[in-house]
């Protein structure tokens, strides 16, 4: 072996020991979404206001602001969220979420339903699966009462894959003459 | 003039590049292939072209921050000189991209250019279309209205059903777990430096593969591709007649181009630029977010499909397509060309092409979406309440107040979710009715739990009434024969 194929060889070994010490911050960056998860989560508990503002055997729609927001989000930064109050004792929170694709549905008092705009999902005032593509009911966050102040625990967009959607009791609701 | 041909004879000595360009443009083209039905590949290119141009003006004021897009936007449409028209030609420019890639695409299968030896240019040809998609969907959200801020809601409930690995790519796609700012930065990223960067190398190659492999010679039924001897025949066809595509072929490309530019260039004047929709705030829920046209199809397959067959389909059928795509240079490598003699091909794109027509038209109607108002625009008819009885014309009101309306058309208004009912006497009997009303089904709601039973009584008393003349209510078989027994 000359000493040109030497100098060769160990010029791409440099390199590519150069390559991998470059690429492990690099990856660890990109998939920073996603390794953040593991250590403080991106969920946190959030107050609706007074449990006041949400009357009793009414729904109605409430505004949080993403925990984790940042100085670029602007109105992104507000989520809305559907309150229930079934008896002032018992309460339910529901993401605006279709539980199809993401879409926001909107609650109809008079005929009782969560309508989707998108795909035409609806759900029965309890959150459950009504008619449509939606595989299963909205998805619900856990709520607290604290103080007269209605607490939920937020921060995750809800998706079916989403580990917080797994966590929520969806059998609750059934349809009325299930 | 002297000055000149100096200058560029100084050039010349260092770059060298003369001849290697002219042979380029002077490369020899079958005569028949200087065809009108070639012209869509050099048109696909020129409006790329148009789209980075437009596309570099539009980012000297776009903000990409979630906080301010929209507002960069308002500014380009209204306070910019021009900066509407820029905007209406980059808009315009990718619905033309997507349809000539599109139609590029169809060509090159019917004429059967992807075969032997240019399954590589076929296939380097599908990325080029996965790109442009990729394109499209980005741009889309660059264009941050509640249109995009839903688009991503739903981009991230798909990508969510992956197993095992979805809440990750959720993730990684919107940039954290929610769509926010960082959101809007890594769509910029992809739209103007990853996807950008990817098609002008590849589209580099795939213009290096039909220099190097040749343009496909016009398919004449009865001559088959074989590997064995297809390249010989080639540029034996060539040696034998051939033409220098500069300046012989390249004429009908050229005004083909500057036709669609001028297309482009008309549409973006009298229609205007897309959008943007309302301001990209979560707590508007008031909309009825809409992909592009080009994605209208698979909107519309998202509210057709079973729910049960639809995760399967989502996560399996786009690498079925994919494979097909890829696969067909391998398994149809060889034989005919012409699509004359190709009658499955032909039934294949026609099949697709009615297929994504006949989607595209219902995502337009929608008739799957409640009308979310259709109960306090459209009363019932007052025909439909002449002659009544009190309790029917209690049931009508029940049936305004409950919004039956918003899926059901009465008297030619009302949304297309359910049945129109201006004939449900006939169809269902009084029990039939109540069972409807109460339980639902049939994709209908249970409504047992939303009425008292004088609401279900007065409801049902009006739906009966739904009979028009002339054709007799349904009736219960059963009830008869106990009558009759009687």
């Amino acid at each position: 072996m000359t000493r040109r194929g030497v100098l060769m060889k160990f010029g791409i070994l440099l390199n590519g020991a150069a390559g991998l010490v470059l690429a492990v911050p690099i990856v660890r960056y990109l998939l920073s979404p996603v390794l953040r998860e593991s250590k403080p989560g991106y969920e946190s508990w959030l107050s609706l206001g007074s449990v006041a503002l949400y009357p009793a055997g009414q729904t109605r729609l409430a505004t949080f602001q993403n925990p984790g927001r940042g100085p670029t989000d602007g109105v992104t930064a507000d989520i809305p969220c559907w309150v229930r109050n079934v008896d002032n004792v018992k309460f339910q929170v529901f993401a605006i979420n279709c539980a199809h694709l993401g879409c926001p549905v909107r609650w109809f008092p008079q005929s009782g339903l969560f309508l989707c705009p998108c795909h035409g999902g609806a759900y029965y005032s309890d959150g459950s699966r009504a008619s449509g593509p939606p595989e299963r009911g909205l998805f619900e966050y856990r709520y607290k009462l604290e103080q007269g102040n209605l607490l939920i625990e937020a921060g995750e967009m809800p998706t079916a894959g989403a580990p917080s959607a797994s966590l929520i009791n969806i059998s609750e609701g059934k349809s009325p003459c299930a | 003039m002297r000055l000149i041909k100096n200058v560029g004879a100084w050039f010349e000595a260092r770059l060298q590049l003369a001849t290697p360009i002219r042979e380029t443009m002077e490369h020899p083209v079958p005569p028949q292939s200087a065809s009108w039905a070639y012209v869509f590949g050099s048109a696909a290119l020129t409006v790329f072209g148009l789209q980075l141009v437009t596309g570099i003006l539009l980012a000297l004021l776009y903000v990409p921050s979630a906080g301010e897009a929209w507002n960069s936007l308002q500014i380009l449409n209204h306070q910019v000189t021009l900066g509407w028209f820029i905007r209406a030609l980059h808009g315009w420019g990718s619905n033309f991209m997507v349809a000539i890639v599109l139609i590029h695409m169809v060509q090159v299968f019917l004429l059967g250019a992807y075969k032997f030896p240019r399954e590589l240019t076929w296939i380097i040809g599908i990325l080029l279309l996965l790109l442009t998609l990729g394109m499209a969907f980005t741009g889309q959200v660059l264009r941050f209205d509640q249109d995009a801020y839903w688009g991503l809601g739903i981009g991230a409930s798909i990508s969510s059903r992956i197993p095992v690995l979805g809440p990750w790519i959720v993730k990684l796609l919107l940039g954290g777990p929610i769509i926010a700012g960082a959101t809007l930065s890594r769509f910029f990223a992809l739209h103007v430096f990853v996807i950008p960067g990817s098609l002008i190398l590849f589209v580099g190659l795939h213009l290096l593969l039909v220099l190097k492999l040749g343009i496909n010679e016009w398919p004449m039924p009865g001559r088959v591709v074989r590997r064995a001897t297809y390249l010989q025949e080639y540029h034996e066809q060539l040696h034998r007649d051939s033409i220098p595509f500069v300046p012989a072929a390249i004429g009908k490309d050229l005004i083909f181009s500057g036709a669609i530019l001028l297309a482009i260039a008309a549409c973006a004047l009298l229609f205007g630029p897309f959008g943007p929709g309302g301001q990209p705030d979560p707590t508007i829920i008031q909309t009825a977010p809409r992909p592009d046209y080009f994605f209208l199809w698979l909107y519309a397959v998202l509210s057709l499909l079973p729910p049960s067959l639809e995760t399967p389909v989502l996560l399996i059928g786009p690498g079925i397509a994919l494979a097909v795509l890829v696969g067909l240079p391998f398994f149809s490598g060889e034989g005919e060309k012409s699509w004359k003699r190709r009658p499955i091909a032909v039934l294949a794109i026609l099949l697709v092409a009615v297929s994504l027509g006949t989607f595209t038209h219902l995502a337009g109607r929608a008739p799957w979406s409640p009308v979310m108002d259709a109960w306090s625009g459209d009363p019932i008819p007052a025909n439909y309440l002449k002659a009544h009885t009190a309790v029917q014309r209690q049931g009508a009101l029940v049936f305004q107040a409950k919004q039956c309306h918003n899926c059901h058309v009465v008297g030619g208004s009302g949304g297309e979710r359910g049945p129109a009912l201006d004939a449900v006497a006939v169809h269902l009997t009084h029990d039939q009715l109540v069972r409807q009303v109460i339980q639902g089904g049939g994709n209908m709601p249970a409504y047992g739990k939303n009425l008292n039973p004088a609401e279900t009584t007065a409801l049902v008393a009006f739906l009966e009434t739904l009979c028009p003349v002339g054709q007799a209510p349904a009736r219960d078989a059963s009830r008869d024969a106990i009558e009759a027994n009687q």
